[in-house]
Parts: structure tokens; C-alpha cells; sequence
């Protein structure tokens, strides 16, 4: 390995990297966020990827996993001194909890996801709170109460969303590692327009307490990272049984690292013949394309398969994620928490607030899913699409009776100017039209880079869907690609 | 073009929410052509098709009944708006 050129440089290290030269005393815990603070203030007055960030509580925990390893607590905590970047919407006691809108203003966590005990225990410098589409309802992270960030590959282009702000922190080395949600791609598409890994796990493989609910059925929690084994590490440290989310799967965490190796021979890769759409971008098809012709040179058997209602699953999930978000969204009312603007009664208490504290995506999805839920209409909207909800999933597990895993492009182009589609929520929705058929099957996918558009250069992302449960065939898949090209350990421009 | 039958002011009734009238004017037409596009799930036959509320469901998730610690009050009314007397405070809600 190359050591760095400097001692700013820990930063830009992958989880590996750093954990070998932690273990080894290169480098202190303490180093290695403060290179992570001095990145942040390099670079994000312009990339806006953090909202807030308590630096003291930061380096306290450093300094307290700088303390562990002097006195030989190392054993059992694998992210040891490792900065991990956190989206908004997840809990940390005595932190702010925002999702990026002005209804939960001043509200302070008071007590810790499951994912954030589990960071912790592993050892992991928890810090920041990433920006995000306000509650995860968005693809460009233009949809934040607080600004929209850039994407590091050019600041005029957005991340991705909604989890844009964990992808530009990532792919922009201010942090090794940052955890997103993904409830129709906020994780994958965002991955792919900054450049990096992203995974969205088995629904019910890594616990939801703590996470602030979008659309129950189809959120799970993901980490992005800088590489394929990356992921898998942090994934081992997340997952696992959480008897405080009834939806968590009785399974242990899931340790991928024994099926990170070795070529394809024997793998089956589908291609769905239903994702040759048109509107895929020339490059991103020819990208991708390539990719598979490297995949099929590392042994893999390529077949194609079909997912013939593929067709559906943007309008399925545009019912079924909106009717479960005007459920869970119906508690920000100026009761309990968060913003209250007063009312002579409180029904208007009620509608005052939350009319002042939600932006215009989450308005019109609230009312979207209070259509599809009201009399008159839930059978011919709600009820029908998780119908064809059944018929979607039922594709993926015909397919993989196939094949071990499918490969697709993870979006229809790479990263588009900000306001571009602003006005246009439909066209928005289209950009999720390859990550959403995963969340309404339950699957687990991964996204990582193969390749760049010409001009301007930017990322370019290959999705990997496997069964459920079946993270071990992905990041097999993920990572022999991975070694066999270059484009994971390109840069982005930001300086 | 308005969505057919979607009364905005009615929906938003439903949602407790409030909306301006730019806003309703707005979101009725997004709404409309949003609800155009998801009218092509009408095509479809989904007779005898169970509907999937969850794509992994487990049923009957239970835990042992233990008596455990909760919240303490003062940590639930962190964040409240208005309180008193270790109470959320609301507006009237009888007269």
C-alpha cells in the first residue's frame, strides 16, 4: 500500500486501509478525524453535505477509542477509531434529530438507534448529521429545509437523494464511511451519482428503531463507503436481530468478509431484458454493458431473465410508500415535539404546523397518501397496488430460481443539474425507476462505481440485486468487479 | 390539469394540513398528472392476486411480558412544545 502523502491524508483512506494503520499505531483515532475535520472545512461551505456537526463529542469518542486500544480493547471492535458520517434522520442520543425539515426544530434525540449502539460497540467515531431530502422523500437532496449539497463530481450537479448528503461526505473523503436509508433507492442512486459503494440490505436484516419512519414496509438502513469490502464491514457491525423492531428478522449480524474472494466460475448473473428502457443515457448503457462483459470475463454465466412488471413499480411505490408516509408522518402535530404554531383548538393547532413545518415534496405526498388511504378510493389505489406489489415480487424470486444475482444499470443517467426537475415531481420519481422494484420485493441490492460519462465526467453506477438474504452472493460479485477495475479509487475534483 | 376527482381542500382537511391556495393550485395539477401516470396499474388483472403489505412479513412477533424501565418523564418532555406539570400542554380541547 502507498502510505499517504501527508498526515491530512487519513481521510481518504478506506475503512481497511485505516484499521490496519490503527492497529499498527500509524495513526491515532484522534488523527484520523481531525484529518476528517479539516477535509470538512476545506470543502463543505461549497459541498454543504453536513448540517451540523459537534466536534467535541467527536473527539472525545476518538480519544476514548484511542484510550481502548493503549489498553488493549481492541478485540471485538473492528471499526476502532473508524469516522462514520451520519444521514438526519437517525438517532443519537442527545443530538439533533432534524430530517432535514423545520417541523422537528430543536428536537434532540433522547436515545440511540440500534445502528448507532452497534457503531459504537464496534468501536466506530459516530459523528455529523448529513444532509438528506427532507424525511428521505426526494432523489437530488434539493428537497432539504437547509440547502441543497453538490455533488463533489461538479458542484452545480446534485448527489442524488435522498441520502445525498452521506454520499458526498463519502466520495468527497470527509468521512470513511456514512449510513443512509433506502426506501426506493436513497441509498443505491445517490451511491451511484457520487461514486461510491452503496448497500441497501435485506428488508428486516438491520434493525429500524431509531430510524425516523418514511414508509415502513420498504426502509432499511445502508452503509456507503469507498469499497465493496467497506460495506461488508460495516454491514457486520449493523445487522443482526433487534427484539425493538418487530420487522427485524431473527437472524445474526451477517458476515460477509469469507465470500469476499476468488472469481465468478459457477455465479449465474441475470440481465431483466425489462430494464432496456428507453431514456437510458448512450453512456450509461455502454458503461454498464461493459461491466458485464468484465463480469462475464471473471467466470460469471450471463443469462438473460425477465421482470415482466417492471413496468408498474414506479406507480406501486408512488401509492404504497405515500400511503404509508401519511400514516407515520401524521405524529408531527406540535404536541410532543418540534415545531407548534398555536391554534384556537387543536385541530387547527394541528394543521397550522404542520401547513408552516413541511416543505413542498412532503405536502404533496402527505396528501397523495391520504387520497389512496380515503374512503372511495383505497380499493381501486392502495389496495390494487399491493396487489401488483405480490406480482413484482413474485418476478425476483422467479428469476432467482434462475439465476444468483441480477445486474442492472442503478440509474437512467448520472447526475443531473439542481433544479433541473425541481417542478417536475413525476420526472423526479423516474429517476428511481431501475432502485424501486427492490424495496417493494424486500431484496438487497448494492450499487458501485463502473464508470464515468465523458463531459463532464461524472460517475457512473452498476446495481447488483440479489434474493433475500443474499448479501454474500453481492458483494462476491461486487467485489471481484471491483478488483478488476480502477474506477473505485478515482477522485472527485473538489478541492 | 386538476386531477378528476381529488378535492385538494378536502384531502388536506383529512391530513390536518394546512395548504395555501398557490400551493393547492400547484399540487392539484402535479397531482393530476402524477395520478394519470399511476392509472396504468388499471391495466392490469390482479384477480386472485393476494395484496403484500410487508414483502417479508413475520407474524405473531412477540417478546417475553417483563416489566422494564421507560422513558423518564423528563427525557419524553424534552423536546415539548409547551408543558407543565410534567404534562404536554394543548389547546382546549373541551368547552
Amino acid at each position: 500500500m502507498i502510505p499517504p502523502s501527508r498526515p491530512t491524508m487519513w481521510n481518504t483512506l478506506t475503512i481497511s486501509d485505516l484499521a490496519a494503520r490503527l492497529g499498527r499505531r500509524e495513526v491515532s483515532a484522534r488523527e484520523a478525524l481531525q484529518a476528517c475535520l479539516d477535509r470538512i472545512d476545506q470543502v463543505d461551505g461549497r459541498l454543504h453535505a453536513f448540517l451540523s456537526l459537534d466536534r467535541a463529542d467527536a473527539l472525545a469518542q476518538a480519544d476514548e477509542a484511542d484510550a481502548r486500544r493503549a489498553r488493549g480493547e481492541s478485540a471485538d471492535q473492528p471499526l476502532l477509531g473508524i469516522p462514520i458520517a451520519l444521514k438526519d434522520i437517525l438517532a443519537v442520543r442527545g443530538q439533533p434529530l432534524g430530517c432535514a425539515s423545520k417541523i422537528l426544530h430543536g428536537f434532540i434525540s433522547p436515545y440511540d438507534a440500534t445502528v448507532v449502539e452497534k457503531l459504537k460497540a464496534a468501536g466506530a467515531v459516530v459523528f455529523g448529521r448529513v444532509n438528506m431530502d427532507e424525511f428521505a422523500m426526494g432523489s437530488s437532496t434539493e428537497n432539504s429545509a437547509f440547502g441543497r449539497t453538490g455533488n463533489p463530481w461538479d458542484l452545480d450537479r446534485i448527489p442524488g437523494g435522498s441520502s445525498g448528503g452521506s454520499a458526498a461526505a463519502v466520495a468527497a473523503d470527509e468521512c470513511l464511511a456514512a449510513l443512509g436509508s433506502d426506501t426506493g433507492g436513497s441509498i443505491r442512486q445517490p451511491a451511484a451519482l457520487c461514486g461510491c459503494v452503496g448497500l441497501k440490505p435485506t428488508y428486516g436484516l438491520v434493525s429500524r428503531y431509531g430510524l425516523v419512519a418514511f414508509a415502513s414496509s420498504l426502509d432499511q438502513i445502508g452503509p456507503f463507503t469507498r469499497s465493496v469490502r467497506d460495506a461488508a464491514l460495516v454491514l457486520h457491525a449493523i445487522s443482526g436481530h433487534d427484539p425493538r423492531d418487530s420487522t427485524s428478522l431473527p437472524e445474526p449480524a451477517i458476515d460477509c468478509a469469507a465470500a469476499i474472494h476468488g472469481d465468478l466460475r459457477g455465479i449465474k448473473l441475470g440481465l431483466p431484458r425489462e430494464y432496456r428502457i428507453e431514456g437510458i443515457d448512450p453512456e450509461v448503457k455502454s458503461a454498464v454493458d461493459a461491466a458485464v462483459r468484465q463480469l462475464e470475463s471473471l467466470g460469471a454465466e450471463i443469462l438473460e431473465v425477465s421482470l415482466p412488471h417492471t413496468q408498474y413499480a414506479v406507480a406501486t411505490y408512488y401509492i404504497i410508500a405515500t400511503a404509508e408516509a401519511s400514516a407515520n408522518l401524521a405524529r408531527y402535530d406540535g404536541v410532543r415535539y418540534g415545531l407548534r404554531i398555536d391554534g384556537d383548538d387543536p385541530i387547527e393547532m394541528y394543521a397550522r404546523t404542520r401547513g408552516a413545518g413541511f416543505g413542498p415534496e412532503v405536502k404533496r405526498r402527505i396528501i397523495l397518501g391520504t387520497y389512496v388511504l380515503s374512503s372511495g378510493y383505497y380499493d381501486a389505489y392502495y389496495l390494487r397496488a399491493q396487489k401488483v406489489r405480490t406480482l413484482i415480487r413474485q418476478d425476483f424470486l422467479r428469476a432467482f430460481e434462475q439465476v444468483d444475482a441480477l445486474v442492472t444499470p442503478t440509474t437512467p443517467t448520472a447526475a443531473f443539474r439542481a433544479g433541473e426537475k425541481v417542478d417536475n415531481p413525476l420526472q423526479m420519481y423516474l429517476c428511481d425507476i431501475f432502485t424501486i422494484p427492490c424495496n417493494l420485493a424486500g431484496i438487497c441490492g448494492l450499487s458501485l462505481p463502473c464508470g464515468f460519462t465523458r463531459e463532464p465526467r461524472l460517475p457512473i453506477g452498476l446495481q447488483i440485486l440479489g434474493p433475500p438474504m443474499g448479501e454474500r452472493t453481492l458483494f462476491k460479485v461486487a467485489h471481484a468487479y471491483e478488483q478488476a477495475t480502477s474506477w473505485h479509487r478515482q477522485k472527485p475534483p473538489i478541492q | 390539469m386538476a386531477a378528476a376527482d381529488l378535492d385538494i381542500q378536502y384531502v388536506a382537511h383529512l391530513a390536518r394540513l394546512d395548504l395555501t391556495p398557490d400551493e393547492e393550485a400547484r399540487f392539484s395539477a402535479q397531482l393530476g398528472r402524477i395520478l394519470d401516470y399511476i392509472a396504468q396499474l388499471r391495466e392490469l388483472s390482479v384477480d386472485g392476486i393476494e395484496p403484500t403489505a410487508h414483502a417479508v412479513p413475520l407474524v405473531n412477533v412477540t417478546r417475553p411480558d417483563e416489566v422494564r424501565p421507560s422513558m423518564p418523564t423528563r427525557a419524553a418532555l424534552r423536546n415539548a412544545p409547551a408543558q407543565a406539570n410534567d404534562l404536554f400542554l394543548v389547546p382546549k380541547i373541551v368547552e
